[in-house]
């Protein structure tokens, strides 16, 4: 079953590919993007199976768009953040390393996690250890884990856990 | 939507240049590469988006570049990051907390 799951994201991943690049509809290529999508997703999507994918649905595809508008308005908050950092005169930065913990469990929840927290404000991480996750943050603040995760990946790590539960 | 498609350039030219500006001005390869990661992904990815609204042909070959761009930046920040981490380079002198010694050690942090 998973096998087949993962068989059906990455065709229809790599057709939104395939339809991008030739950017039309006419039939004699939409043929030839399909079967080579078919033998490429067949032959290789058993190479996915260790991702921890999880089953579609509704909620989660909303949740998933959820997370993408979430992301895209964090991106915009980072760049205003570090262009405040490096134009403010006296450059307000203290940076520290830190460590904390996720409770998702899924490589690929982690992976996700791992890039958003790069591409959130003032953060980003180093490595991840099988649940903790080294972070480098350019203005510490908090204290503990718990209330750094919180302040860190609070949201995103809400939403993944709706998606891949 | 040519013009959109300038107005588009030129903010992720100018946060190209305040990512420059920020790997010039801050202390440390970390520091660095938190302004490097943040503004490059952000500046790249509203180029090639405001070169495919000046080019409607080219639209979906540029959100493409966008998209590969936002998954793979911050891959190869994590890389650059753990070997500068891995290799021992320190942190700069205004830093406040170090505890990378917690999450070498053990598993089980508290």
């Amino acid at each position: 079953m998973e096998k087949f799951r993962n068989f059906i994201y990455l065709f229809i991943l790599l057709m939104l590919v395939w339809l991008a690049l030739t950017s039309s509809l006419e039939p004699q290529k939409l043929a030839a993007g399909v079967i080579i999508s078919l033998g490429v997703s067949l032959f290789t999507s058993a190479g996915y199976l260790g991702l921890g994918l999880p089953s579609p649905g509704i909620r989660k595809i909303a949740y998933s768009i959820l997370y993408l508008i979430v992301l895209l308005i964090e991106i915009i908050k980072a760049n205003f953040d570090v262009a405040y950092r490096v134009l403010h005169p006296k450059m307000p930065i203290k940076p520290g390393i830190v460590v904390i913990k996720t409770k998702l469990k899924q490589d690929i929840a982690k992976v996700i996690l791992a890039n958003s927290i790069t591409l959130t404000p003032g953060t980003f991480t180093l490595d991840i250890q099988g649940d903790n996750l080294l972070i480098h943050w350019i203005y510490v603040k908090g204290e503990g884990w718990e209330e750094r995760a919180q302040i860190i990946c609070g949201k995103f790590e809400r939403i993944l856990r709706i998606i891949f539960e | 939507m040519h013009l959109a498609g300038l107005i588009i350039t030129g903010i992720g030219a100018i946060f190209l240049f305040l990512g420059s500006f920020g790997i010039f001005r801050l202390p440390d390869v970390y520091n660095r590469l938190q302004a490097g990661t943040k503004c490059t992904t952000f500046g790249a990815f509203f180029t090639s988006l405001g070169v495919g609204m000046m080019e409607p042909r080219w639209f979906w070959k540029c959100l493409i570049i966008a998209v590969f761009i936002l998954i793979t930046n911050p891959i190869s920040n994590h890389a650059l990051g753990r070997a500068s981490k891995k290799s021992g380079i320190p942190l700069c002198g205004e830093s406040v907390v170090d505890e990378s010694g917690k999450f070498e050690q053990d598993n089980d942090i508290k």
